[in-house]
């Protein structure tokens, strides 16, 4: 195999794992920072992806809209699709939040779960949203008339890139801030927090918003990489249990654990790619099941031997040492 | 209108004997055994393993005891994967949860154990069966009775009411009158209190597990006689699962039954006016709805 | 002879210590009292000597054998009872299972120590299908008590049994406590109604602060004005 295409294969790896590595910070800050057990990740990354997608591509015209239905297109550029995913998913974890954040933290998961299947059945179902399991198809990428085609995921990388940046530097500044502090506080121990006089629940609310925010952006990126989504790609498992393996292995509670635990667990995913390759043509269609049971052993193992994951939390900043 | 109450308590029964053992679970080892749903899909697989390959292999004989839809394999098949799962169970709990309640890990990652595990058991059925549906018996006609006010319900779904009340009368004499299910449910009310009394903990935990899993492989294969198996069966029924039990209160065994057979009604009685394929998200709403208005459940457990 | 001799315990919660080196000693049949004000460290102590709590420094051993650090269903084992304060029985079993699961570890028949528990609290017999959870505070002290003796056991210990019960409860649990004395099984008593307890005790040790400050017969105790003051309260 040449060195282009070797070149190309690691960019697209880097974009996936660049856009996962976006969901992990998103839980980071759920999860991480405020001991949120949010197992409803896919529905955020639905959300996210075809709010983006709606935003961007213009409603179907003529014989299209035979085939193509959709709730609303408006055609505009590229961020203001990344801005709405981002808005939308904020609005949709405020709604989520106010019955479900007061409940007990594995009733919480459930809830979560019961969302995220929720908000999968409406969009497969209900053709008129967006094309119910047909899908959107023909999604813009960003700045693609200046680049040749062949050439194209360069530049989303390096957009990919930048995002992550930004998303990682502005919750670094959060974490570091008063309100980050409390939400620490929280996750270490929420009753003390209660009794100092914090609203809990108002903080929890904001970290979910935040953390879903995050989430909504990645899933547009997701939807701008892939130009075609479909309910069937929001699973539990593609889209939130390999992001809880992720944030687990990499370390919660760490900004820089996120993004490595995203990059390292896509890695070993696409890298048995190339083991499953070697089997028999009998088992080679279902490879990625092997590929996955792998992944589902690997968080075992960390949950049981090494639950801080690679780096750790980050060092707890005391209570005495705020205000 | 009826048919469907109808297919309700059949759907309910079902479920009934997976939220039966999570709320055993739940009420002795506190946490949410996100698996559970997938200790159903095995037994289901497991059972479809013996009556399609061993029991096929063996020469046993596949008549269908008429008018049921199946015959002798499944008699076998159904005692021999209720052990199977109950060991498995128990395996799982000793090689993971142990583990885990040892080092003190909180009932957040063990119910991340829990999901993880869920996972793995669905990718061991896809690997082994792959992602298609699948039947016991594929191809085989499965004429209905007609019951009084024109209820058309099936000899197998009849076979599948009397198994699971028969099934639930035998735990509940279990529970009420052998020595281990007195412990089991005093460890269920404080399990301090029972260890420092002498009872065997760690037996009591093998016991729930075995039991939990033994009746979820049940529910499992009786799902796939009445409808199909297909690998995500149980993950679909995670949500009714444990929107029976909060609704039954946890640790509660009636409870959990009568939660069940709600879930079942209420989610069968909703496809009358929805898609069926939003009964999951009918789970959900009931399950907030309880957690928000009465998370005790209606007969008070643990919240 | 000692039946249970507690030298030099210092045991605490997370890093703090609640006890500081307090010996306490038990004789065959006694009743020995533990009083002193909230905080002392009472309950802290029975739970060590149970083996619920495990002690930083120090030995128990019962009748001459070291029992410190054994994990509770361990000493149990071993003719050691305790009763906690709260939650001392099963509240959705029956009067009469919480008995059976008491002899949970007997391998032998006991028919005969049930009768002998339901002489000891008559009351319990009458109710005895009844679920714990649904009888008054009185009535489930007894349960517990009579659960704990359901093994035989030498050593009982007692944690604050008259606490939030009417008057003439408390008077009947002394009654009991002195009934189960009298079969021969030796009792630690923490408590805080003082009086009452230093009344029927052979002996009593006064905790403060986790040392140990006091130690007399029970009458002398009772006896001593200063002791009054401080920490006879009531």
């Amino acid at each position: 195999m040449e060195i282009g295409g070797i070149v190309a294969y690691l960019v697209s790896l880097a974009i996936l794992a660049g856009i996962y590595a976006v969901f992990t910070l998103g839980l980071n800050i759920q999860w991480g920072y405020t001991g949120l057990f949010n197992i409803g990740i896919a529905g955020f990354f639905c959300i996210g992806a075809y709010t983006s997608a709606l935003i961007t591509t213009p409603m179907p015209t003529g014989i299209y809209a035979h085939y193509v239905h959709q709730i609303f297109g408006w055609n505009l550029p590229f961020l203001l699709g990344i801005l709405g995913a981002a808005v939308v998913c904020g609005l949709i974890a405020f709604l989520i939040g106010i019955p479900t954040l007061r409940l007990r933290e594995d009733y919480l998961a459930i809830a979560t779960i019961g969302i995220a299947e929720t908000i999968r059945l409406i969009f497969n179902n209900e053709r008129w949203l967006a094309n119910g399991p047909r899908g959107l198809m023909g999604l813009p990428q960003p700045l693609q008339e200046m680049i040749d085609p062949r050439h194209y995921n360069y530049l989303y990388l390096i957009i990919i890139l930048l995002i992550l940046v930004i998303i990682y530097l502005a919750i670094e500044r959060a974490i570091r801030s008063p309100w980050g502090r409390v939400l620490r506080a929280i996750r270490e121990d929420e009753i003390s927090t209660a009794m100092s006089g914090k609203d809990i629940f108002s903080f929890k609310i904001q970290s979910l918003i935040f953390g879903s925010m995050i989430m909504g952006i990645g899933g547009a990126l997701y939807a701008h990489y892939t130009k075609a989504i479909s309910p069937d790609v929001f699973t539990p498992l593609y889209g939130t249990f390999i992001i809880w393996v992720m944030l687990m292995v990499g370390g919660s509670g760490n900004n820089k654990g996120a993004i490595l635990g995203a990059f390292v667990v896509w890695g070993i995913w696409t890298g048995t790619k190339f083991m499953t390759d070697l089997l028999p043509y009998t088992l080679k269609a279902r490879a990625p099941y092997i590929r996955f049971l792998l992944i589902g052993i690997l968080l075992e193992i960390i949950l049981v031997y090494r639950p801080q994951g690679l780096l750790g939390e980050e060092k707890k900043v005391s209570k005495m040492m705020e205000e | 209108m009826a048919e469907l109450f109808i297919y309700g308590v059949v759907l309910g029964s079902i479920i009934a004997l997976g939220s039966i053992g999570l709320t055993l679970v739940f009420g002795i080892l506190r946490f949410a055994n996100f698996a559970h749903g997938d200790l159903m899909t095995a037994g289901a697989y497991v059972a479809l393993f013996l009556v399609t390959g061993l029991f096929s292999w063996l020469g046993i004989s596949d008549n269908p005891f008429i008018p049921l839809s199946f015959g002798l394999r499944m008699l076998f098949a159904i005692p021999i994967s209720m052990i199977t799962i109950a060991l498995i169970a128990i395996l799982l709990d000793r090689i993971l949860y142990q583990p885990l309640r040892k080092k003190k890990s909180g009932t957040v990652i063990l119910a991340m154990a829990a999901l993880g595990a869920s996972f793995i058991i669905q990718m061991a059925v896809l690997i082994l069966w792959g992602a298609d549906s699948l039947f016991y018996k594929p191809g085989v006609l499965r004429p209905a009775l007609e019951l009084p006010l024109e209820i058309k319900i099936r000899p197998d779904q009849i076979f599948i009411i009397l198994i699971v009340s028969l099934s639930i009368a035998i735990l509940h004499l279990f529970l009420k009158h052998t020595r281990m299910g007195k412990a089991m449910r005093a460890t269920a009310d404080n399990p301090e209190l029972a260890r420092v009394t002498g009872i065997d903990t760690g037996r009591i935990i093998k016991w729930t597990w075995g039991i939990g899993g033994g009746m979820a492989a049940m529910g499992g294969i009786l799902y796939g006689i009445d409808v199909q198996l297909h690998p995500g069966m149980g993950w679909g029924f995670l949500l009714p699962l444990f929107a029976a039990t909060i609704l039954g209160g946890i640790g509660n065994m009636y409870g959990a039954l009568i939660g069940a057979l709600v879930m079942g009604v209420v989610q069968q009685i909703s496809t009358a006016y929805l898609l069926p394929t939003y009964k999951p998200a009918v789970a959900f709403i009931i399950m907030i709805l309880i957690l928000l208005v009465r998370p005790q459940g209606i007969f008070g457990g643990r919240s | 002879m000692s039946l249970l001799e507690v030298t030099d315990i210092t045991a605490g919660y997370g890093e703090t210590d609640i006890l500081d080196s307090v010996s306490i000693e038990l004789h065959e049949k006694e009743i020995v009292s533990i009083i002193g004000p909230n905080g002392a460290g009472k309950s802290t102590l029975l739970k060590t000597i149970f083996g619920l709590l495990t002690p930083r420094k120090g030995s128990i051993k019962l009748q001459n054998e070291e029992i410190t650090g054994l994990s509770p269903d361990r000493i149990v084992r071993k003719g050691m009872g305790y009763v906690p304060q709260v939650e001392n029985a099963f509240p959705s079993l029956s009067v009469h299972e919480n008995l059976e699961m008491g002899a949970f570890i007997r391998t032998d028949d006991y028919r005969d120590k049930l009768e002998e528990i339901y002489g000891l609290f008559p009351m319990l017999l009458k109710r005895r299908t009844e679920k714990v959870g649904r009888l008054s505070g009185g009535m489930r002290q007894m349960v517990a008590m009579g659960r704990t003796l359901m093994l035989d056991p030498k050593v009982l210990l007692l944690d604050e049994p008259t606490a939030s019960l009417a008057p003439l409860l408390i008077r009947m649990i002394f009654e009991k406590i002195i009934e189960i004395n009298r079969k021969g099984v030796a009792m630690i008593i923490v408590e805080q109604n003082a009086k009452e307890t230093l009344k029927i005790s052979d002996r009593g040790y006064v905790l403060a602060m986790g040392r140990k400050v006091f130690e007399d017969s029970g009458q002398t105790l009772l006896k001593n004005e200063e002791i009054g003051k401080l920490y006879l309260g009531g």
